[in-house]
């Protein structure tokens, strides 16, 4: 993976974990700007619909990105969610998980490619995949999620 | 690259543009000393400055440049060649300026061997080969011209210069003037390194002059003292210059958005204080929305600019044109100093530039053709601009020949932009705003300046891509008017705060003309044509659309419609209304930019955040136009929306339009009958054999007027009812359309008047019912016979039965226009006696609501007791076309089941039974 070799030169890096559908993904620690709370976010018609809207985070206006739409899957309305806070050229965005979990140490050597009968709504935006005790963490490319909302833009 | 250089680079490329306007004036007024000192000055400093950052490309060339204008300052007699040849040598300077800028300081290689040649040519007092007027221009004033200044040479001149910079480097300074920053260092650096000292802005002109008489002749001395009053009033100026100071353009953006920050937390808090009642709180807060307001405005200040910044270069442009055209032109600037905000100054330059030289190469006439018309040879063109409510007006107006609307329509047809028939229905308004379109160019030739068919659709983008419009006004033979209305800024902007489908919306204020409250009752009603829902607000049809529906969010139900509020919206010359839910309040909004991601949703221009703290979007007006259509098509309704129109006499309601037509009481005829409103200018009313006729949608089309009074008016526009069938339409012209209204149509009275069917009474009013029949043979004499030649043959005998007079009247006609014979009943019992009687009977076509015995019944006694089984029924009727009523109609013996008001249904039915017989018969 291309983007991975540009951190070749430490090997452990941090991940912040996040749970969509009961599935494990990781962050780049570098690349989270907060958690927050999505609250009072404002619909916006005509939007893709990977964007959920947008909404006040302390006078900013964040666009907000709902990882399960990205990923294919179904909305879930009830419970409480949560939202990882990231940059791109200036502007800020939010990805709304389901729950943010601890952050992790993680050996970069150890990652390995996704799997290739990943579905590709998945795969476009998995980076790579590690392997924990227990279950599969699944290494999440910020810039590619948020790549793709613009190239679906375009089209 | 070096501050230093930035700064030099910045500074000399505003001094070019000062030059270069200067230099047009000058040209205009050689003998205005003053100008001539000034631009000598700006010459100078550049020159100076370049020898001090080591630039000699550019110091020799400003140096040969600064000789001849030296010249002038002696009284050589300028001409038009010399200004050209200073203003070429300008352009190169900025050449290699931009080229310099991009090699990050070195001065790119070339030789500007032939413009100092010239120059000095020039300042030797040669004349350039092959200009005539040169000499011309000598001869003329030889006595003007010193003796000196034949003989001097370039070499003295140097050596004057030599001396002059001696003579003030013993000098102690007096303050500096324009360019602070440059001219300070260079004095400071300067000193030690004589060789290569610039020549500072040369404040002190008068002082040196007492050393230069000692090499000059005395005669220039009186030349000096005029200098030295001149220098004095630029004294005074450049002081004023001194005490300011240059910031970057990033701080002002920087302090903007800071401030936009505290406008919005002013806001929040705004919005709690008015659940608190805490006055110590409500006090302070008080004062610190005075205090934000104020430091808004002062921010909002510093990002001001006088509007003639973006002005600067026009002179030198039309000049330019103008000689290149061989035109003469003058240009006219007013309101200057307009300030604006530089982002949008920024963005208007280019459009401005562009429609400056449209307007000389297209608007103006060249002189001769300007002169057979009786105008002065001279062509004008004013440019002004002034403030009005929140934004900016731009005028742009010329005294040419103005827009040719007949060339626009040519080539917007051949653009394929709209089509023959359309483009007579449309405005001179409409037609005009074509030039917008992309590759839009009537120029018969593509000259060096225009006609390329790029730039308009480009100046109109720019323009509303800030929130603007740009508008045209022209009048044959009088000249054009381009009006640019633009935002004063784009940081802040009032906007009003709607709601629709659940979510709130900003409009800009700008754009909005006026609110108009929808209730059930009130004055103003909403009308359902087809799809499309139109506003009667006053005079006017406006087209309106939910915003729920334009944002494809929520579903706009049609009680909604009836209690909601209309934002008339306008954008450019198209008028049209938004319908909204509710509306707030205005609040002045800080537009923050809409992410990149829903940049391309063309409804919003970008979003803010609301006291409260949500953020909403901001509707961009001009987004929304592009989506909404505005044609009206009445016609297209009929067919769907008139089905439920009525038939019974007592029970159901029609849609009928009022209208006015000579006398004072209404007249109305059923809206199902037309197809479509139209104004028409009385201008374009044409006679021929006595008709009076219109060119509609690209044919000729007669016009019958509903009141001989309607004839006299001689001018203003007239509301015109078009009526069409089969291909061909005629129009009844009217004095005025009253109203569209529902009602019962009870003819109660029966009309001697020709062309009326009768009275009713409707909405309360005693209104004459018209006979549109009647009309439309006026206006075609052949309207029915024609069409009876054109349908093959005789199609044989019809039995129309209606209990409705007013439906059998309307009807028969067209049946009597397809070919056949028609008989008509107003019982079905009648009809019934008739066909008894034996008689050869092609076709029925029966009303099925209708006393005693209805519809269902006549079809069932045809089938089984009068046994014509193959007879072909058709049922019209007013009800709706529901599966079973149709299925009803089938089992009662009908052939077909045809709306009432479908008359073209109805003949394609006919049609197609005749030629079912005919075939048989074959």
């Amino acid at each position: 993976m291309s983007n991975t070799t540009l951190e070749v030169l430490t090997s452990d890096r941090q991940f912040v974990t996040a749970r969509i559908a009961g599935k494990l993904f990781g962050l780049p620690i570098e690349a989270v700007h907060e958690v927050f709370s999505p609250e009072g976010i404002t619909l916006v018609p005509l939007s893709p619909s990977e964007i959920e809207g947008v909404l006040n985070l302390r006078g900013r206006i964040v666009t907000m990105i709902n990882l399960r739409r990205v990923l294919g899957l179904e909305d879930r309305s009830e419970e409480t969610r949560m939202a990882i806070g990231l940059e791109d050229r200036n502007e800020t965005f939010g990805l709304i998980i389901d729950e943010v979990g601890e952050v992790l140490t993680l050996d970069t050597g150890a990652h390995e490619p996704p799997p290739s009968n990943l579905d590709k709504r998945w795969a476009d935006i998995v980076s790579g995949v590690h392997r924990l005790s227990g279950e599969l963490l699944l290494i999440l490319d910020v810039k590619r999620v948020l790549g793709g909302i613009a190239t679906a833009e375009a089209a | 690259m070096d501050d230093l250089l930035s700064e030099f680079l910045t500074e000399t490329n505003e001094n070019l543009d000062v030059a270069d306007s200067e230099l047009v004036k000058f040209e205009q007024d050689p003998n205005n000393a003053e100008i001539l000192n000034n631009i000598f000055r700006l010459v100078h400093t550049i020159k100076g400055t370049c020898g001090f950052i080591g630039l000699p490309r550019l110091a020799t060339l400003t140096h040969a440049a600064e000789t001849l204008m030296d010249r002038f300052r002696e009284g050589m007699a300028v001409t038009p060649e010399a200004v050209s040849l200073v203003l070429t040598t300008i352009d190169r300077v900025k050449e290699i300026l931009a080229a310099i800028e991009a090699n990050e300081g070195q001065e790119p290689e070339g030789s500007d061997e032939d413009l100092i040649s010239q120059l000095e040519t020039l300042a030797a007092g040669g004349t350039l080969v092959d200009d005539p007027f040169d000499d011309l221009a000598l001869q003329e004033e030889p006595a003007a011209e010193p003796e000196v200044a034949e003989t001097a040479e370039a070499e003295p001149e140097e050596e004057l210069d030599e001396l002059e910079r001696l003579f003030r480097e013993t000098e102690v300074e007096p303050p500096k003037p324009m360019p602070p920053l440059a001219t300070a260092r260079a004095d400071a650096e300067a000193k030690p390194v004589p060789a290569a000292e610039p020549k500072p802005a040369p404040v002190a002109e008068a002082k040196p002059a007492a050393a230069k008489e000692q090499a000059e002749p005395a005669a220039k001395a009186a030349r000096a003292a005029a200098a030295a009053g001149a220098e004095e009033h630029h004294q005074a100026q450049s002081n004023v210059s001194s005490q300011s100071i240059r910031v970057s353009v990033e701080t002002l953006e920087n302090l903007m958005t800071t401030v936009s920050e505290l406008v919005l937390t002013r806001n929040q808090l705004m919005e709690i204080a008015r659940r608190s009642e805490d006055a110590d709180y409500k006090v302070s807060l008080q004062r610190l929305t005075t205090v934000t307001g104020e430091l808004q405005e002062a921010v909002m200040r510093t990002r001001m600019q006088p509007i003639g910044n973006a002005w600067q270069k026009l002179p030198r442009i039309v000049r330019d044109l103008a000689r290149e055209l061989g035109k003469t032109i003058e240009l006219e600037m007013t309101g200057a100093d307009t300030e604006l905000d530089r982002q949008v100054l920024d963005l208007i330059k280019d459009p401005l530039t562009h429609m400056i030289r449209n307007s000389a190469d297209h608007g103006l006439e060249m002189p001769a053709d300007r002169r057979a018309k009786g105008k002065s040879e001279k062509g004008m063109i004013r440019l002004s601009a002034y403030h009005e409510g929140g934004h900016i007006v731009i005028e742009i107006a010329d005294d040419g020949r103005g827009l040719d609307i007949e060339r626009i329509k040519a080539k917007a047809i051949e653009n394929g932009l709209t089509t023959e028939a359309d483009v007579a229905k449309l405005t001179d308004a409409q037609i005009y705003r074509f030039i917008f379109a992309a590759g839009f160019s009537t120029a018969a030739k593509v000259t060096s300046v225009s006609g390329r068919g790029v730039g308009m659709d480009v100046v109109r983008s720019n323009i509303e891509l800030i929130g603007g419009s740009v508008e045209v006004r022209s009048k044959p033979g009088e000249g054009s008017t381009f009006l640019i209305k633009i935002p004063l800024t784009l940081a802040i902007v009032p906007a009003l705060i709607v709601a629709a489908a659940g979510e709130r919306f900003a409009i800009p204020q700008l754009s909005v003309v006026e609110l108009v409250r929808i209730q059930a009752n009130s004055e103003h009603t909403i009308e359902r044509l087809k799809g499309a829902n139109v506003l009667r607000l006053r005079d006017k049809l406006l087209p309106i659309f939910p915003l729920a529906d334009l944002l494809n969010v929520g579903r706009q139900t049609e009680t909604n419609l009836e209690d909601s509020f209309i934002a008339v919206i306008q954008v450019g010359s198209q008028t049209f209304g938004i319908v909204v839910d509710a509306v707030f309040h205005t609040e002045e909004i800080v537009v923050k930019p809409m992410t990149s991601r829903l940049r391309h949703i063309s409804m919003f221009s970008g979003s803010t955040i609301l006291g409260d703290g949500r953020v909403i979007m901001i509707i961009d007006p001009n987004g929304i136009a592009q989506s909404a259509a505005t044609t009206i098509d009445v016609g297209q309704a009929n067919a769907a929306a008139q089905t439920e129109a009525a038939n019974d006499d007592e029970a159901e309601a029609v849609s009928l339009l009022l209208f006015r037509a000579g006398t004072k009481e209404p007249k109305a005829v059923p809206l199902s009958l037309i197809t479509r409103l139209e104004e028409i200018e009385h201008d374009r009313i044409e006679h021929s054999n006595g008709q009076a006729m219109v060119q509609y949608r690209g044919t000729l089309i007669p016009l019958v007027f509903a009141h001989e009074s309607t004839k006299e008016r001689e001018e203003g526009t007239f509301p015109v009812l078009i009526f069409s069938d089969d291909n061909r339409s005629a129009g009844l012209v009217v004095d005025e359309i009253v109203d569209i209204v529902e009602d019962h149509l009870d003819v109660q009275l029966p009309s001697e008047e020709p062309g009326a069917l009768g009275a009713a009474i409707i909405h309360g009013q005693a209104t004459a019912v018209l006979d549109v029949g009647h009309f439309l043979s006026i206006a075609f004499k052949d309207w029915f016979a024609r069409s009876k030649e054109a349908s093959t043959a005789p199609r044989g005998e019809l039995v129309l039965v209606d209990d409705s007079t007013f439906f059998r009247n309307l009807i028969k006609p067209v049946l009597e226009g397809v070919g056949y014979d028609v008989k008509g009943f107003a019982a079905a019992a009648d009809a019934i006696e008739y066909l008894r009687s034996g008689t050869d009977v092609d076709v029925v076509v029966s009303d099925i609501d209708m006393p005693e015995i209805d519809g269902f019944e006549f079809a069932e006694v045809i089938r089984g007791e009068l046994g014509h089984r193959d007879l072909p029924i058709i049922a019209v009727s007013g009800g709706t076309c529901t599966p079973q009523s149709l299925e009803r109609a089938r089992a009662a013996g009908f052939t077909d089941y045809i709306a009432k008001f479908d008359r073209a249904g109805l003949i394609a039915a006919l049609t197609e039974f005749d030629r079912h017989v005919r075939g048989e018969a074959a």
